[in-house]
């Protein structure tokens, strides 16, 4: 019985190191949620990465040594990310981890990484995962809360003062819920009907129906990803509701405009990035050559749609290309300090630029102001 | 008013999809006592394979027709390999089987497909009917009423057919059913067949409204089964009716209490339901040889 | 020689491995998934007490270890508890929702009491999930430091973290294990397995079978809640996903797996449950599919569950 036992586990153990024997010159880490709740925004993200690469190595590596990607998929579970996260420094011993999709696995993540002193570039919206700052913890997409400030700008010029919400329960959807009812009020919006629905829901139009019904609502936002903000745009206009209808950055992609139809999505706004627009992007737009490659790259390669998300990645790993560049050495350390000068980088995001205060590195400049007009995506002023 | 029509249409839309997975539990139940909890992937295939048929071309009633065949053959292939060889297995086996099955079939969606969220046009149009100072999208009609040609089939079936009371037969004793001439191993075919079959028929009614995606199919078998069992597994009165008050009582929840909570109505309902008849609404009373 | 007992014996086989296995780590990171093994362990020797033993179902018990888990986190801050303090709160608050749930459900049977706690359990992952006010809400919560590792330092045992929480978490399974075990040959566990045969075979001769359930449904909610703790504050982080429907389905897998009737069984479920993502990351895109099929293998064709019918096929070379 105990002959059985111990030589079995061993021969598992043997069987876990397989993966990581790879030998080059930069390890880079990576654990994303490619499967799970959360892969409609983890599986363009691994995909880039890979694609990424792939085209880095092609072109013979950064100072001339090859990157080895080692890419964990966590299903979105926070206690899978922190088992990937010691196995990627621990054990296939990588000099930088991009990753954790959810904010949940960020966090997960960046308590190994600051732990391992390893720099860590976060995919995620909160701004907890940078705020306090913590030195060896980085992120790329906008803070949630930024999205909401856009989005109240944006309302403000417009004259609204009262609107309605319906938000998705997961983690996307409830953060930035919590981030727009926080800083809503300097705005002067107040928020008439707080509604929400679960992620795997057919149909909203009994919540639409109450924002419709409260008093003096003249605007409705939706926070979420996936299926969801699809549903709500169709019942919208089932419903025949006439205000002006607001989605967040989670469903910034063509694919949102095809699947809620393009009569319903039609006049949607959402503060977006560049990439969605990046044929109408002024010639002289330091974004624009980075977002026409990464675009006509993925597209090409998966046959499917760019998206913001995909995009995180892309600049995750334009930063760290940058960093081991202008550092010259793939040392953890230097990479982190050199994270920390990043300056003037464009990304699909935005234009990053970081500090010992700021590891960030976006504004609100950044988001612009999109639309859905004529059944696609369009630049608002 | 219009206020409570649009919530009833908006609950009777979503309670028709899961009466119609609820409906597929029953069909299983009856003829293995066997809970199939890959249900929903029946659906999510149901849904996928449509949209993969018409991307490609096919015409879009061809595509589900593709869609819905291609799935009851699984299902007849579920069952032969993995069903039957474990008869007689204690229920938890039993769960984890159809549970491994519904991961394993997920996994395939995800390499043969992709994990992108996919959709096809409604069957008739997008133009919302207006009753009563609410509005439901024609595609609900196709589902609702999907839920109750497929009820009324199943009943007759049961009720009126040779077959049907075979498939009976075979549920209430297996070795008396094969005594008197029922050739069981057929009904568990026809019964893997039908179920699969009616799970992708929700799959490819409801896709146009709920979208669809390589990992919704938990989703539905939950709700699926919390219907099955709020009616009472095996009674296809029960699952038809469990489905809708489900679908009900959460979009009533949503409308008038609180949606963040609607779907903790539901199971409070079903603990409650259970905690007086623990049968279910329509169950049968069934009793334990010792 | 003489004969171990049985319960002697899977006492030792653990302890054993536990000890010797760090021998052949070639990393920290072995540590990790040693530890997070022990871990589900334990929530499934929970289970083999309630379903194993008194062959109940349940599809929820990932509540109890949401309950377990956010206790750690809630109480130290709210309550000014302990960290360790605030586990055995988690447990004892757990111990009783299983008693007041427990009573109105366990009169079900089969898939009834399948769907009944599948119930239990999304309305707790429900709350964790939507009141982000207090539970951080789907994005976690912070848990504080444990603080043993640190006390251990200043005696003089100088452990890394994955180290410390492989021996931590180790110790505490055994303890659940030597629990389990001398449960299984009182005669409450005498009557637990009674019931297991047939209810009203059990209720003829005199067990009063409701409150034998109740006690196994009680039991088995603490070993979950305890298993939760021991993530969250190992984790030192913590998301609803514990208390999630899969994390349910996957505690009764493993033990199943495993082999419910076996405290050893089971554990030997968890392991090989928790190492194969971990082996099939080579796969990448295949590791649902391999997943699935290895899951419905094993119960089509091990149906005692995988350590039985190992044993069972030595045996039988042997004679």
């Amino acid at each position: 019985m105990k002959k059985t036992l111990t030589t079995t586990v061993p021969a598992a153990l043997v069987a876990l190191g397989l993966a990581s024997a790879a030998s080059a010159e930069i390890r880079l880490g990576a654990s994303v949620s490619a499967t799970g709740p959360a892969a409609f925004l983890g599986d363009p993200e691994a995909k880039t990465l890979e694609m990424l690469v792939e085209e880095l190595n092609a072109k013979g590596g950064i100072n001339g040594e090859e990157i080895a990607l080692v890419l964990y998929d966590d299903g979105g579970d926070a206690n899978k990310a922190r088992t990937f996260a010691t196995r990627l420094i621990e054990d296939d011993e990588v000099q930088a981890i991009i990753g954790g999709t959810t904010t949940g696995t960020s966090m997960s993540i960046l308590s190994v990484a600051e732990d391992a002193e390893i720099p860590f570039i976060s995919l995620a919206g909160a701004i907890d995962i940078i705020q306090p700052v913590k030195p060896f913890t980085f992120k790329t997409p906008h803070t949630d809360r930024m999205a909401c400030q856009k989005i109240f700008e944006d309302m403000q010029k417009s004259g609204i003062q009262k609107i309605g919400m319906i938000s998705g329960t997961d983690g996307f959807g409830a953060s930035m819920q919590a981030q727009c009812k926080d800083v809503v009020g300097e705005y002067g919006i107040e928020i008439a009907a707080d509604e929400t629905y679960d992620p795997k829901d057919a149909d909203m139009t009994a919540q639409l129906t109450k924002i419709r019904n409260a008093d003096g609502v003249q605007a409705v936002l939706n926070p979420g990803f996936g299926q969801g903000p699809s549903i709500v745009t169709r019942n919208y206009r089932q419903l025949g509701i006439e205000l002006p209808l607001y989605q967040s950055h989670g469903v910034a992609s063509d694919g949102f405009i095809e699947l809620a139809g393009k009569e319903a999505a039609e006049g949607v706004r959402l503060p977006g990035t560049a990439l969605l627009v990046a044929d109408l992007l002024a010639e002289d737009d330091p974004q624009k050559p980075v977002v026409t490659a990464y675009k006509a790259a993925y597209e090409g390669k998966f046959n499917e749609p760019v998206g913001t998300f995909g995009g995180y990645a892309h600049d995750g790993f334009a930063l760290l290309v940058d960093a081991v560049t202008r550092a010259g050495s793939a040392e953890p350390a230097a990479i982190r300090d050199a994270l920390e000068q990043t300056a003037g980088l464009a990304g699909t995001t935005g234009i990053y630029a970081m500090s010992p205060d700021n590891h960030l590195g976006l504004d609100l400049s950044a988001f612009r102001m999109l639309e859905v007009k004529d059944g696609r995506w369009s630049i608002v002023e | 008013m219009s206020e409570l029509l649009q919530f009833l249409f908006s609950g009777l839309t979503v309670g028709a999809v899961y009466a119609l997975v609820a409906l597929g539990f029953t069909i299983i139940y009856n003829a293995s006592d066997v809970v199939n909890f890959a249900q929903g992937e029946f659906v999510m295939l149901g849904g996928m394979v449509t949209w993969f048929g018409h991307a490609a071309g096919l015409p879009l009633p061809l595509a589900a027709l593709v869609a819905i065949l291609a799935t009851a053959a699984l299902g007849v292939a579920i069952n032969k390999l993995a069903i039957e060889p474990a008869r007689g297995a204690p229920v938890v086996s039993l769960i984890i089987i159809t549970i491994g099955a519904s991961v394993f079939l997920q996994g395939a969606a995800q390499l043969v497909f992709d994990k992108q969220i996919h959709s096809f046009p409604a069957f008739s149009g997008d133009t919302p009917l207006r009753i009563g100072g609410a509005t439901i999208q024609p595609q609900s009609l196709w589902v609702i009423g999907g839920a109750l040609v497929v009820f009324a089939g199943l009943w007759l079936f049961f009720t009126r057919t040779l077959l049907g009371r075979a498939v009976l037969a075979t549920s209430n004793n297996r070795l008396a059913a094969q005594l008197v001439g029922i050739n069981t191993n057929f009904v568990m075919t026809l019964s893997f067949a039908l179920s699969a079959g009616i799970g992708a028929l929700a799959g490819v009614l409801a896709t146009p409204i709920t979208l669809t995606a390589y990992n919704v199919g938990i989703g539905f078998a939950l709700k699926g089964f919390a219907g099955a069992m709020l009616g009472g597994m095996g009674n296809p009165k029960g699952a038809l009716a469990g489905g809708f008050l489900i679908g009900l009582i959460e979009a009533l929840t949503a409308g008038y209490l609180s949606s963040t909570y609607k779907e903790a109505a539901a199971f409070v309902v079903i603990l409650l339901v259970l905690f007086f008849m623990p049968q279910g609404l329509f169950g049968r009373k069934s009793t334990e040889r010792v | 020689m003489p004969r171990l007992t049985a319960k002697s014996a899977t006492l030792l086989v653990l302890a054993a491995l536990i000890a010797v296995t760090p021998f052949f780590f070639p990393s920290g990171y072995y540590y990790r998934v040693g530890a997070l093994i022990f871990v589900n362990g334990l929530a499934v020797t929970g289970i083999v007490i309630l379903t194993g033993y008194a062959g109940q179902i349940s599809l929820g018990h990932a509540g109890f270890a949401g309950i377990g888990g956010y206790a750690c986190a809630l109480a130290p801050t709210h309550l000014g508890l302990h960290p360790s303090l605030a586990g055995v709160l988690g447990a004892v608050i757990s111990a009783v929702l299983a008693y007041l749930v427990g009573r109105p459900i366990l009169r079900l049977r089969g898939y009834y009491l399948a769907v009944a706690t599948l119930g239990f359990g999304i309305l707790v992952a429900m709350v964790l999930n939507n009141e982000r006010a207090l539970t951080g809400g789907p994005d976690g919560i912070a848990v504080p430091e444990l603080g043993l590792r640190g006390l251990l330092k200043d005696w003089g045992l100088d452990l890394t973290n994955g180290q410390f929480w492989y021996f931590f978490c180790g110790i505490v399974l055994l303890i659940g294990a030597w629990i389990a075990l001398n449960l299984h040959q009182s005669p409450g566990g005498r009557a637990l397995r009674a019931l297991h045969g047939s209810e009203i075979a059990a209720g003829t001769v005199g067990i009063d079978v409701a409150r034998v359930k109740l006690q196994a449904f009680v039991i088995s909610a603490v070993y979950a809640s305890v298993a939760g703790s021991l993530v969250a504050l190992q984790n030192k982080f913590i998301t609803p996903d514990i208390a999630g429907f899969m994390h349910s389905i996957e505690m009764v897998t493993m033990a199943v797996l495993g082999g419910a009737g076996s405290v050893l069984g089971a554990i030997f479920g968890a392991g090989i449950l928790t190492l194969l993502p971990q082996v099939l990351t080579v796969l990448a895109e295949y590791e649902q599919l391999v997943l699935g099929l290895v899951m419905m293998l094993v119960m089509i064709f091990l149906r005692e569950g995988l350590l039985p019918s190992v044993l069972r096929k030595l045996r039988g070379r042997g004679e």
